[in-house]
């Protein structure tokens, strides 16, 4: 499976799954890395060091500056992987990683791809795309 | 994609590292957007500039001492604190974010951006015009510039409204191009009776309504009244970004893309209005039952000219109840036009506050309330309910004003029999 990366570099992690869009914005707390959407079925969930495999966002143009803050604080996924390509965690990630230089990996794969990571224990993406399943 | 030479410079670094991140943001956009080429803005609107965190103030700090340089006439959403009263958000409630916004503004004046802090910048003399191309984050100023104005912007989140004020470029996709700005389903109001189509509330439900038929989708609306008065258009544009993710418009006989239907649509999906479909959207938008009130709170988005000489004249010289908070947020830009009017002397004088520079949802006077609040607003009726943990009562400005002055919520029986 070949990932088309959204910001560059490599990255590895445990999986968590999303059954649905997560907003960046207003239902994430940067501050620890849990979902606090009282709507989403992860709610208590924490994003920090995962992989986090998602169909898309719930758009926000705050979600630029979110993500950012939880890479900038430690607490945001090691990676993202969608289905759906996203300008505003692509934004988010290259400005953190300029500031910061920290790194989250935004990577884009097919909806059937996507649906045979979310069954998997550990996911690796290369800074060549390359992404290794356990 | 081809690049223009001064992009290709910028990323480079040839321009220093703030127009190198700035390039490489507008680049790595269109590439995302799958555009063919990048081009020229005329104006930018700035979201980037409200307060979320650290990294918005690391972000700008960073550009100013980089040498980042606007390259188009660039103007700011509002804030999270007012810079032109600090009473409004007093330090001592949250010393890291009230110092952090405020440094935050400040730092975007630095960077060269008209500071005019407001939510709805159309309302001030100088804007884009139609046809322009321009780059805008805040969803109702992308709603209406797209819409009433006729200029093009696709919505920019933050940090890629910034890059694309500085390079002067945003990626030709969506809507910057034409097709991208054909409706895609007609919603058809032209059945319901004209009186009612005229009314201030009317604009507040067929909007919430379209918001939530059309998603994100280009809806046009038929039936409004070809003399609908801005403040009704504001009233669509921020309704319809609010209940559904409209960043784009058409009403037939009323906005510039579309003088007939058939100028934006061909056919297929349509929707006819009723009655019911609009009392639905006003129970929705009502949280609250009616009784006594804690606050009214009116000018999401930022009030305008034309609104605050009808609130002069439905109050006629009465005063809100004793106790009762009544705020009616604005730009500075505008309560300078109505104060040079004599309108915010006879509202303070009535009991009406008039704050600046900040978010209605973000002022501390709001964030302190709790109960049952008015507005004649759908986008606060909207938001207001998770953002601030208060019951809305929804109305019409006669409504909200008859409310104030006898702190309980007062309904028009008038309002509904032209329906």
């Amino acid at each position: 499976m070949r990932a088309r990366l959204l910001t560059s570099g490599a990255a590895e992690g445990p999986v968590l799954s999303l059954d649905e869009p997560l907003s960046f914005w207003g239902a994430f707390e940067p501050r620890t890395g849990v979902i606090l959407d009282v709507h989403h079925p992860q709610r208590g969930s924490c994003v920090k060091d995962t992989v986090l495999v998602m169909k898309e966002t719930r758009g926000s143009g705050s979600a630029p500056g979110a993500i950012a803050e939880a890479i900038r604080l430690g607490t945001a996924p090691v990676a993202i992987v969608l289905a759906e390509p996203d300008i505003n965690l692509a934004v988010g990630a290259e400005v953190a990683a300029t500031l910061y230089g920290r790194r989250c990996v935004v990577a884009c794969v097919s909806a059937a791809e996507l649906e045979r990571l979310r069954g998997a224990r550990r996911v690796a993406i290369a800074a060549d795309g390359a992404v290794m399943v356990d | 994609m081809e690049l223009p030479e001064s992009v290709r410079a910028q990323l480079a670094g040839e321009h220093g590292p703030a127009m190198q991140l700035a390039a490489r943001l507008v680049v790595k956009a269109a590439d995302i957007m799958k555009a063919e080429r990048l081009i020229p803005i005329t104006f930018a609107h700035l979201d980037a500039c409200f307060y979320t965190g650290q990294a918005h103030v690391d972000f700008v700090r960073f550009l100013t001492e980089n040498g980042a340089a606007l390259a188009v006439e660039t103007w700011t959403n509002n804030g999270v604190v007012s810079l032109a009263d600090a009473s409004l958000r007093p330090r001592e409630e949250d010393p890291e974010m009230v110092e952090g916004a405020a440094e935050l503004m400040h730092l975007y004046e630095t960077l060269g951006t008209r500071p005019t802090w407001t939510c709805a910048p159309y309302q001030l003399p100088g804007g884009p015009k139609f046809g322009d191309h321009i780059a805008v984050g805040e969803s109702n100023a992308v709603s209406y510039y797209n819409s009433v104005v006729g200029a093009r912007t696709n919505k920019y989140g933050d940090y890629l409204d910034v890059a694309c004020a500085l390079t002067g470029l945003a990626p030709d996709a969506g809507l910057h191009r034409d097709e991208g700005r054909r409706a895609e389903l007609h919603i058809d109001a032209a059945g319901l009776p004209e009186a009612w189509r005229r009314e201030d509330i009317f604009a507040h439900l067929i909007g919430h309504h379209a918001g939530r038929i059309a998603g994100r989708r280009v809806p046009v609306i038929s039936g409004l009244a070809g003399d609908a008065p801005k403040h009704a258009l504001k009233a669509i544009s921020s309704a319809a970004a609010s209940s559904g993710g409209v960043e784009l418009w058409h009403g037939t006989g009323v906005t510039p893309e579309a003088p007939e239907l058939g100028a934006v649509f061909g056919s297929g999906e349509t929707h006819v209005v009723t009655r019911e479909d609009l009392a639905r959207a006003h129970h929705e938008l009502s949280t609250a039952r009616d009784g006594p009130l804690d606050a009214v709170a009116l000018g999401t988005p930022h009030f305008g000219l034309g609104e605050f000489e009808a609130l002069v004249a439905l109050f006629d010289g009465r005063k809100v109840k004793a106790g009762l908070p009544m705020l009616v947020s604005t730009s500075r830009g505008v309560r300078a036009m109505a104060q040079a009017k004599g309108w915010i002397a006879a509202l303070e004088a009535c009991g009406v506050e008039v704050p600046v520079d900040v978010c209605t949802y973000h002022s501390p006077r709001v964030r302190g309330l709790r109960g049952r609040v008015m507005t004649n607003a759908a986008k606060w009726a909207y938001y207001a309910p998770g953002m601030l943990g208060v019951e809305v009562a929804f109305g019409s400005l006669k409504e909200c004003v008859e409310s104030a002055i006898r702190g309980a919520v007062w309904r028009d029986p008038h309002l509904w029999t032209n329906a």
